[in-house]
């Protein structure tokens, strides 16, 4: 298994977010195909509950789209009270899609990665 | 046949003159052509409906005459129909202000709808609204409402078209319906034509933010490269009579569509894909499946419908008091302490002046956008000392002058806080709190209609 390789969700996936009230979703998207059934075994509504705890956090719930393949996380109250109470700069928490690709990490086979990232 | 729908504008703000290249691609085609603007936030409405207390005539979008500006008269005489959310607060007023421009840039001959009652404070007593049962958002209990306005869905959109107009200003209806109007119209689709009806609302969803599935708010450098965001092409739909519908750009333009920039659209502000609430629809889209079909051409098939739910999402608004915010700079060897140090000298000012309301103080640079009211993070980090790092103090308040009180005291760690700090901004703004809440459709549909505005 020497061709695991352990990085940054970045290397692996894409997302965005979007925003209702104090309550996010993040889409997270494989660039190789190959790597949703361990993206869907790592990361897992704990580990996103985890990282997002110290907002305010209370609950995560995963979808999955394996035919595209994506996953959509929603989290319950990670806004800080979103854009009616939130006092982060970023009200909306628009850049909470980059706080989860680059804060979980995920082991992967190499064939994971887009060939020529800076990852590799 | 085939139906084609572009976008012009996906918030208010986006670029002035996205439209230009969508026109001229659009009177290319061969069928019924439309142009769309998206430009209503929750808030905006709200900041309108106070425009038009003071002014009766004003509360239409103010990006109306910007937008529609660059288009009309290339629109009206390539027989492109435009439908947008522009009317905002007041579509009337908006149509009036249409037709001014039109007049104004030599536009002959053009006949303007507009659709009306998503304004449930024309017919709905105030404590009626505040008892709404609440799904998102601030209570809005015993505050004045600003605004109560129903989301409507397509088919009045699709009536207004029926006139026979060349342009539709809408106020609130669901972002979708501005595609999925024109589709009801061209195409007959009856109100159980679920997965038509799916289709359609799925297209309003990746045409409605414009740029975002042409590549816009993509582009990561190096990872997700896209070419020529400066001149960003923006989204054309083309809408088959069976809902097959392909997502392409307007021709010569920058940006790209790949199955990425689509999918990364039509999850953005979704919840449960299974279940994606619209007056016309549940949208069901875990079974879409994309294929490339040529470059920059996207074919989107598989949307599953089913019934709506039996109510409408209303957004309530309400006075949201005062946004204080404050920032200083502070750069080179041991800017880190330096802020750290200011922070404290404006958290302990504050606290002795007595303001009990929440005050942030952060230090950009140090991962501040991800942390908490607390920086609970930042104290847990090793952050180098030396750089460049951001003060920033945010407060929430009732009155404008305990926010411009804070402020003042990040401003006056000019002369008495720490060494070196400069570049200090500030701002007060006064906020809109809004909320969600459900209304039977029943008595709000049958208030919607459209009609004509003669110029």
């Amino acid at each position: 298994m020497s061709d695991l390789i352990t990085l940054p969700l970045h290397a692996v996936a894409h997302g965005r977010t979007g925003d209702k009230g104090n309550r996010s979703n993040i889409s997270l998207i494989p660039y190789v195909a190959e790597a949703f059934p361990h993206l869907l075994e790592q990361v897992t509504e704990a580990r996103v509950l985890d990282l997002f705890r110290h907002k305010g956090a209370t609950d995560v719930t995963r979808y999955e789209l394996p035919n595209l393949p994506a996953m959509n996380f929603v989290i319950d109250n990670a806004l800080e009270g979103g854009v009616n109470s939130s006092l982060n700069q970023d009200l909306h928490g628009k850049t909470l899609s980059f706080m989860l690709l680059g804060e979980i990490e995920v082991t992967v086979p190499r064939s994971c990665i887009p060939a020529g990232s800076r990852y590799l | 046949m085939t139906v084609y729908i572009g976008s012009g504008a996906g918030f208010a703000g986006d670029r002035l003159d996205a439209g230009i290249p969508v026109v001229e691609t659009l009177k290319k085609k061969n069928g019924p052509r439309y142009l769309i603007f998206e430009v209503m936030g929750e808030r905006t409405l709200a900041i309108a409906q106070r425009i038009k207390m003071r002014k009766p005539e004003m509360g239409y979008s103010p990006y109306l005459e910007p937008y529609l500006r660059n288009v009309l008269k290339s629109a009206k005489e390539n027989n492109v129909t435009i439908v947008a959310n522009l009317g905002n607060a007041n579509p009337l007023g908006g149509a009036k202000r249409t037709h001014e421009l039109a007049k104004e840039l030599g536009v002959k001959g053009l006949r303007v709808a507009v659709v009306l009652g998503d304004d449930l404070l024309a017919f709905m007593a105030a404590d009626e609204i505040a008892n709404l049962p609440t799904v998102e958002g601030v209570s809005i209990d015993g505050k004045e409402i600003v605004a109560a306005n129903a989301y409507l869905g397509a088919r009045p959109v699709a009536e207004a078209l029926k006139l026979g107009v060349d342009v539709v200003l809408v106020g609130r209806t669901t972002d979708a319906a501005l595609v999925l109007g024109p589709l009801i119209h061209e195409y007959g689709w009856g109100p159980e034509d679920w997965d038509l009806l799916a289709q359609g609302t799925l297209a309003g969803h990746l045409l409605e933010c414009g740029g975002q599935v042409t590549g816009g708010y993509f582009c990561d450098p190096g990872f997700k490269d896209v070419p020529g965001l400066d001149q960003l092409g923006f989204p054309i739909g083309e809408i088959e009579a069976d809902g097959t519908l392909t997502i392409t750009k307007a021709d010569d333009t920058g940006g790209m569509v790949t199955r990425a920039t689509v999918i990364e659209q039509m999850l953005y502000e979704v919840h449960d894909p299974s279940a994606y609430l619209t007056p016309d629809v549940q949208l069901d889209v875990t079974g879409v499946t994309l294929t490339e079909d040529g470059k920059d051409r996207i074919r989107v098939v598989g949307a599953k419908g089913s019934s709506p739910p039996e109510t409408l999402k209303v957004t309530v608004s309400a006075d949201g008091g005062w946004l204080g915010e404050s920032e200083m700079i502070y750069a080179g060897p041991n800017a880190l302490a330096r802020a750290r140090l200011a922070a404290d000298v404006v958290r302990s000012r504050v606290k002795s002046h007595g303001v009990t309301e929440p005050v942030r103080i952060e230090i950009t640079g140090t991962g501040a956008t991800y942390d908490n009211d607390a920086s609970e993070r930042e104290r847990a980090k090793n952050m180098p000392m030396d750089g460049e790092y951001r003060l920033r103090a945010a407060i929430r308040t009732a009155d404008k002058a305990t926010a411009q009180y804070v402020n003042d005291e990040v401003l006056s760690l000019f002369c008495s806080g720490p060494a070196g700090g400069g570049g200090y901004r500030c701002n007060v703004t006064g906020q809109v709190n809004t909320a969600s809440v459900l209304v039977p459709r029943g008595p709000v549909e049958a208030q919607a209609r459209a009609e004509e505005v003669a110029p």
